[in-house]
């Protein structure tokens, strides 16, 4: 085929092992080289720019190598990717910058509570698994809308999951385009401003040309170095403190640690105590959010189409169960060590840095004051000294600082910035490609112009890739929020407006078009209301509601109202209309198993 | 070669892929929810020189997830064996 990959379609897929096993070996013997270097005297900022541009290097020469005119592989990569290598791509797809940078910075600053983003972000798959997945499989099309649009026979359904895609997908890019602006910004010594555009190219020349395909193959390879580069200082810094390289067993005693220090610090709000508010105090409020917040995560993980596609690209229904399970082991790897990741931060920064003269204080607090303030340091007393309430630390930092903190050599700290790198830039070229398929596949083709040749249609996918980009780094450049905020928002919206006709669509046969459609638009609305006059109108939903926050849920957690919402309304609505027809109902059989052909349904 | 199954069979095959859903939702609802409502109570145990309830929330369910999702994909792969319907 003249579209195979390297040496001939055979070659690259059965040698799959081979090819990403001398990848990894280059990747750190290419490590281990900047590390000698770094002994020999080379300047830090050299080695944090080898880091940066090398594996952007490497994403685009995948990306070239990958490029393709053909609309299966452009969409679902030829439907050709083993369980396993789709369990990587996943992960890579899947862990962004909020997993990476923001997640441990979250639990160094929250503690126990915020240890629901750990359990949100890996229990969803779960329910991806046994829900969604091998049925959206079997169905086989190319964009999650294509489904909608089928099942619930025509256009309306169909432009709704778009709205809802669009929504959820573009807040959740913004995230990563700011993600990649810190870590530009900070290795290349350049402005956040420009720092965002920089790391674009990086993202477009991913996934222009390839598309799906290209975006697959550059995930594993991201997924190798965000998965090494996050191990590697945890495993370094358990070695050094427990003589234990397995950080997941040995942090029970850094949390040991930790709970007598914050006593001798006066700390009130314990790292490890379960649902407690400032002052260290059980509260209903945090607990309730902590519930709201696991369940928004959960449910958006299996609402999200940027993932719920990557299971469009397996050869088969069987394999895209294994791939869930594969996609969830590789998730997990990173998941249950980040609790370790900032344990480990915690400890030191409680040990080494808190209580030093403040002149004394390292090149790395330099560095890091000047990347937009995130990292304050104020002598508030006067005395000299840092005490624990003058050092404010910004969450999204703490990741990529630890090495610093720690006081690991500086080439671990460009090996977790090409890891921040890579998760960010893979999330967002999945992210994009999910927007730009949906509007080209779902809107162009579908809607405008069905008549459109192949060769016109991938022109316009490419077209709207770059401009969706564009905007999302225009809009990252205003700084909207904080990275973490911004992709649980992305996840609520996804949740409160996609979970409910997916799942009801495949396991509730009386579900009906009308039944669907309202069910979307009121989750949809009721959640995103909910997130607009929080976020942006506080004053006036208070005098609406006369309460800030409805039972203290953060909004965050909008999808919370939302998604009842959204199941109550499908079902009355539903049971309401008429039956779908016998064709609908054997087009849902159909997709519950995995032989045999799927039924036609004209929409 | 799969076939297609009559609707008696078509029932069946249905019945007991939602069971093992079914069975696989409620683990996912105690593991998600049940357990860590405790975890002011799991905190005062001690485990691998962890709080539980700390644990639980950081790895405990964690591997629970990775364990359901395994379980998942080999039964319903059984069933569909059982009933043929798996892919060539």
């Amino acid at each position: 085929m003249a579209d195979s990959k390297t040496a001939g379609g055979g070659g690259f897929y059965g040698n799959l092992g081979k090819i990403y096993g001398g990848y990894a070996g280059g990747f750190i013997v290419f490590t281990l080289i900047l590390a000698v270097l770094e002994q020999m005297g080379v300047p830090n900022k050299i080695i944090g720019y080898c880091f940066v541009i090398l594996t952007i290097g490497v994403y685009a020469y995948i990306g070239i190598l990958s490029r393709t005119m053909d609309l299966s592989e452009y969409y679902v990569a030829g439907r050709k990717v083993p369980a396993l290598y789709n369990g990587m791509a996943t992960g890579a797809d899947w862990m962004s910058a909020a997993s990476f940078i923001s997640m441990a910075g979250g639990i160094y600053l929250g503690g126990f509570n915020a240890l629901g983003y750990v359990l949100g972000w890996t229990g969803g798959y779960v329910l991806v698994g046994i829900l969604l997945a091998p049925y959206l499989r079997k169905f086989g099309q190319f964009t999650v809308p294509d489904f909608l649009g089928t099942r619930y026979e025509g256009n309306g359904a169909r432009l709704c999951g778009v709205v809802v895609l669009f929504c959820a997908s573009f807040t959740y890019i913004v995230a990563q385009c700011f993600g990649i602006g810190i870590i530009t910004s900070r290795f290349l010594g350049i402005p956040f401003e420009v720092a965002i555009f920089v790391g674009l190219l990086g993202i477009l020349v991913c996934s222009m040309l390839g598309g799906m395909r290209a975006v697959t193959w550059t995930q594993v390879a991201q997924y190798i170095i965000l998965i090494i580069s996050y191990l590697v200082p945890v495993v370094w810094l358990s070695t050094k403190l427990y003589g234990v390289p397995i950080p997941e067993l040995t942090y029970g005693q850094a949390l040991d640690q930790i709970a007598q220090l914050e006593t001798k610090l006066g700390v009130v709000k314990h790292y490890v105590d379960a649902f407690t508010d400032a002052k260290g105090q059980f509260s209903w409020v945090e607990f309730n959010n902590f519930w709201a917040l696991v369940l928004c995560l959960m449910i958006g993980t299996a609402s999200l189409p940027h993932i719920l596609m990557r299971y469009f690209t397996t050869p088969s229904v069987r394999e895209a169960r294994t791939s869930v399970a594969w996609s969830i082991f590789f998730i997990f790897l990173l998941y249950f060590t980040a609790p370790a990741y900032a344990s480990f931060a915690k400890l030191e920064v409680y040990q080494n840095v808190i209580g030093q003269p403040i002149a004394n204080l390292p090149a790395w607090v330099q560095n890091w004051s000047q990347v937009g303030g995130l990292l304050t340091i104020k002598d508030g007393n006067s005395d000299g000294i840092l005490q624990l309430s003058e050092f404010i630390i910004n969450q999204d930092i703490i990741v990529l600082s630890m090495p610093e903190i720690a006081g690991l050599p500086y080439v671990v700290s460009g090996l977790v910035a090409a890891g921040g790198l890579a998760a960010a830039l893979s999330t967002a070229d999945g992210l994009l490609l999910a927007i730009a398929n949906a509007l080209s596949h779902d809107v162009y083709y579908k809607m405008i112009d069905p008549k459109a040749s192949t060769a016109r249609r991938l022109i316009v996918a490419r077209g709207l890739l770059v401009g969706v980009a564009l905007i999302a780094a225009a809009v990252a450049g205003t700084r909207p929020s904080g990275i973490i905020q911004m992709v649980a928002w992305a996840f609520s919206l996804a949740a409160a407006g996609l979970f409910a006709p997916l799942v009801l669509g495949i396991w509730w046969k009386r579900t009906t078009k009308i039944g669907a459609i309202s069910g979307m638009v009121s989750g949809f609305g009721i959640c995103l209301f909910y997130l607009v006059m929080t976020r942006y109108w506080p004053a006036e939903f208070k005098a609406m509601f006369g309460t800030d926050l409805w039972w203290g849920i953060r909004n965050i957690s909008s999808a919370v109202f939302g998604l009842p919402a959204a199941f109550a309304v499908t079902y009355v609505v539903s049971l309401m209309t008429p039956e779908p027809s016998k064709e609908m109902q054997a087009f849902v059989d159909s997709i519950r198993t995995p032989g045999g052909a799927v039924v036609p349904h004209a929409a | 070669m799969a076939q297609k199954l009559d609707t008696a069979q078509m029932h069946k095959y249905w019945t007991k892929t939602s069971r093992l859903m079914w069975t696989i939702f409620a683990l996912w609802i105690f593991f998600s929810f049940v357990a860590p409502l405790f975890a002011v109570q799991l905190n005062t145990i001690k485990f691998l020189g962890f709080p539980l309830g700390f644990y639980m929330a950081a790895q405990g369910s964690l591997l629970a997830f990775v364990v359901l999702c395994v379980w998942n994909a080999i039964s319903q792969n059984k069933i569909d064996e059982e009933f043929g319907v798996q892919e060539d």
